[in-house]
């Protein structure tokens, strides 16, 4: 009797949990959420390559280059389904940080060119990936083209 | 009756002589810059480590347009705005005809050329700590940089904080010429200090002030609230930070925090700085920040 009423009670929970998964998956806002998983492939891709530069990870040039392959391929993709209008802060709240400037008509070129300045920054960390100095020779660059974009278009982190 | 009235009298005499006297303000002489050569690349690493750029180029400026010193960016404080005045080599509108000396002077006592105090939005706390060979290098390095006719913008700054005179009895309360961090530091963690204690005036923000908006030395980095209004600034005491040295590094030099997101508010410019400065220079300020008392 015991055990049956654990099954039961552990069924319940998994489909309660399942639930509060399901719906936290379907929530909010799709573009939004697909810029955000776009920038956590960034992240990830970056970490790899960040971690043998500090010297955290021993180097190895094969992942180095696929991750700075990935992170070529990233910049590359066209993501403007990803920044429909009225996703920014003034729609959405807490949901983004993106801010409206980066939907101003007068922001346009400025945002193509930051954008291409990252494609830019990830072609050459890829051609340099190599090498640990090629790495640590390129990701300042990266850094600097993803906090570029950050500095002007996202809302500062409180 | 009388007699009480001249006391009192002699009293206010002598209490606005003190005064005087402690307000005055006080500037070093031309020896102190005796048998010193300027040395340009040193001026440029100075230039960068002290952020002049950060403050003083025009609002929204960037890349090379950064080496425009033509001044105007707006900060706001619980005294009033400042506005950046225009320090390019602009002889007239900027300090193209200023000396090494008036340079020495501005940065290590907060005294203008013609003897009137600086409100200390100008970090001269921290660069009273700079060496007179880089201040004479610096003055050499910004002397390469251009002109701009840029009109100075007068300081919005009520009353009775508008009395200049009265940033004497400040320099005298909150002013230190020592360092901070006074503990045995290695050749590595000496340099950080000075980086981060003198030229890259970390404590400016970094340190909570009092309401006299002096820096509160007892809490040295341990965080406070944003000039700008909205969050903190952070504490970067190893009590509540605990990036690895390499961690502090690789932000200083790409921007890029542990989880790989990017630096963020005002410390995307410092962030631009740093990354100009030799790698060791980076090392050693995260070698220093290692040594800071822990406060919570």
């Amino acid at each position: 009797m015991r055990f049956k009423q654990g099954v039961i009670l552990g069924a319940a929970a998994a489909i309660f949990a399942g639930g509060i998964a399901i719906a936290g998956g379907h929530g909010g806002n799709p573009a939004v959420k697909a810029r955000k998983a776009h920038m956590q492939l960034y992240a990830h891709n970056l970490g790899i390559l960040g971690g043998m530069a500090k010297g955290e990870v021993e180097f190895n040039a094969e992942t180095a280059e696929l991750a700075a392959g990935n992170l070529a391929t990233l910049a590359s993709m066209n993501q403007m389904t990803y920044w429909p209008p009225g996703t920014s802060t003034a729609e959405l709240g807490e949901e983004t940080r993106a801010l409206p400037v980066g939907w101003e008509s007068a922001s346009m070129d400025d945002v193509i060119g930051k954008a291409g300045a990252l494609a830019e920054a990830a072609v050459a960390m890829q051609a340099a990936a190599g090498s640990l100095e090629g790495v640590q020779a390129n990701i300042g660059a990266v850094g600097g083209a993803c906090g570029a974009c950050h500095k002007v278009y996202r809302q500062p982190d409180s | 009756m009388r007699r009480a009235v001249s006391v009192l009298a002699v009293l206010a005499l002598a209490g606005a002589a003190v005064f005087w006297w402690v307000t005055r303000p006080v500037v070093a002489g031309a020896s102190v810059l005796d048998g010193i050569t300027p040395d340009l690349a040193q001026g440029e690493l100075v230039f960068h480590a002290g952020g002049c750029a950060s403050c003083h180029s025009a609002d929204k400026a960037d890349g090379e347009a950064k080496l425009v010193l033509s001044g105007g960016r707006a900060f706001a404080s619980p005294f009033g705005t400042f506005y950046a005045p225009n320090i390019s080599s602009d002889p007239e509108h900027g300090i193209g005809g200023w000396s090494a000396l008036d340079l020495y002077n501005a940065m290590k006592h907060g005294v203008s050329p013609g003897g009137r105090h600086y409100f200390p939005a100008f970090p001269y706390t921290s660069y009273v700590r700079a060496t007179a060979e880089d201040i004479m290098s610096l003055h050499a390095y910004m002397q390469t940089l251009p002109a701009d006719a840029t009109a100075n913008r007068a300081h919005d700054v009520g009353f009775p904080f508008n009395i200049r005179r009265s940033l004497g009895g400040w320099k005298v309360l909150f002013g230190s010429e020592g360092w901070v961090v006074e503990a045995d530091l290695t050749e590595e963690e000496a340099r950080g200090r000075y980086l981060a204690e003198a030229l890259g005036h970390c404590g400016e923000c970094h340190t909570p002030r009092n309401v006299l908006g002096g820096p509160d030395y007892g809490r040295w980095l341990a965080g406070a609230p944003n000039p700008t209004g909205s969050g903190r600034i952070p504490n970067i005491t190893p009590a509540k930070f605990d990036w690895s040295k390499a961690d502090i590094v690789e932000y200083f030099t790409s921007g890029f925090t542990p989880e790989f997101d990017t630096v963020g508010g005002h410390m995307v410019d410092v962030v631009e700085n740093l990354s100009k400065l030799p790698r060791e220079d980076r090392a050693a300020i995260a070698a220093y920040l290692k040594k800071v008392p822990g406060v919570e």
